[in-house]
């Protein structure tokens, strides 16, 4: 796909990617609150639950708030835990580096609903991913599979670290031999014999 | 000593292959975040979606095995891209006598109507997909985005942004005379 049109075309490719940037994504996503901890904290008279339910409540408030809805998820508590691994594993394809459970784009809830669906159609794990893969490409893969065209990017940094490795190890033996003194010449040889000779 | 000297030549030679791999990527237009199309070579996708038009039947699989070769477009009203390509698909429609099957994308049927009404209507069928269940099937990532189906209802061409008269001219029409 080679595009290099008209320079506005950019512009107005950016909203093309998602409804996302119409519609604010943000309205999706629960703000989750604690609440409710520290009412009853102020009351309690030992001292160790007066600042651990703030503390609680501090804590809760910093867990990501879920881009998954509460309607969306399945009464099945087990094919739930399915359809949030295999999302978390499918990437987000109008986001920068974020899984389908973890974003709150319009078209990752879409793609969220499909795994459900399939789940619940009897789908094996693996078949939703190649029901993901068949439509998005290997794109839509948070962990590329290992083949022709990505052995380079699985093996190129091993590699280039045992080259290193490899690199150093020999630069270290060349230096070890740099710095060793040169053996003795015939001369220096015979007065040191002498000199460690045992006198009689 | 001599070898020592060749290693200062290392990092020049790294930064001599990345700036060669960055300036490759420059000159042909390499797009790493683009998803590519999946679906190529392979059969059309499942088309069902209530008809925006009132009192037409809803679309179905019957539309992708005419005969004919189709142009599927997903589209919206609320977006920007989708306006600026629809005077080549009139003209597709138009001059070149293209079947197109429209489906607006998380639009709402009177808006889609409305704009369609206003813009010119240049599909032969023409659905809607309020909540996007379908478009997931298609592989779709926004609109527009344009199928070209062949005649045996396999998947030819898929454009994930507005087509260009280049698009039209180089790609979409040679196929379909190749086709039919």
């Amino acid at each position: 796909m080679n595009r290099t049109p008209s320079p506005n075309s950019k512009a107005e490719r950016g909203p093309r990617l998602s409804a996302k940037a119409e519609r604010g994504p943000r309205v999706e996503r629960p703000l989750r609150r604690a609440s409710g901890g520290e009412g009853r904290a102020h009351r309690g008279s030992d001292g160790r639950v007066r600042w651990c339910a703030p503390l609680l409540a501090l804590l809760l408030s910093i867990a990501p708030a879920l881009a998954v809805e509460p309607a969306e998820m399945l009464s099945d508590p087990a094919l739930e835990a399915r359809a949030r691994t295999i999302s978390r594993e499918l990437r987000c394809v109008v986001c920068q580096n974020e899984s389908v459970d973890d974003s709150p784009a319009e078209v990752a809830r879409d793609i969220r609903r499909a795994v459900r669906e399939r789940l619940v159609a009897g789908d094996t794990d693996r078949q939703v991913l190649d029901y993901m893969v068949a439509r998005y490409g290997d794109y839509v893969l948070l962990n590329p599979p290992f083949k022709a065209r990505t052995w380079a990017l699985w093996l190129g940094a091993p590699l280039v670290l045992l080259l290193g490795a490899a690199g150093l190890w020999v630069a270290s033996r060349r230096r070890a031999a740099a710095l060793a003194p040169p053996p003795l010449s015939e001369a220096e040889q015979a007065r040191l014999d002498a000199l460690i000779k045992p006198r009689d | 000593m001599r070898s020592n000297r060749a290693l200062y030549l290392l990092p020049l030679m790294t930064l001599a292959i990345v700036a060669g791999f960055l300036g490759w990527s420059l000159v042909s237009g390499r797009d790493p975040a683009s998803i590519g199309s999946a679906l190529v070579g392979r059969p059309a996708p499942r088309l069902a979606a209530p008809s925006l038009r009132p009192g037409e039947p809803a679309l179905g699989e019957a539309l992708l095995h005419s005969g004919k070769p189709v142009l599927v477009n997903f589209f919206a009203s609320w977006c920007t891209p989708c306006l600026a390509e629809q005077p080549l698909l009139e003209r597709l429609a138009k001059k070149d006598g293209v079947t197109l099957i429209g489906i607006a994308w998380k639009n709402k049927p009177e808006e889609a109507r409305a704009w369609l009404q206003r813009l010119g209507d240049p599909f032969a069928a023409v659905g809607y997909d309020l909540d996007g269940k379908m478009a997931v099937d298609w592989g779709l990532s926004g609109v527009p985005e344009t199928f070209l189906i062949d005649a045996q209802g396999v998947v030819r061409l898929h454009f994930r942004a507005p087509i260009l008269e280049k698009d039209v001219e180089d790609r979409i029409l040679p196929l379909l005379k190749a086709g039919s």
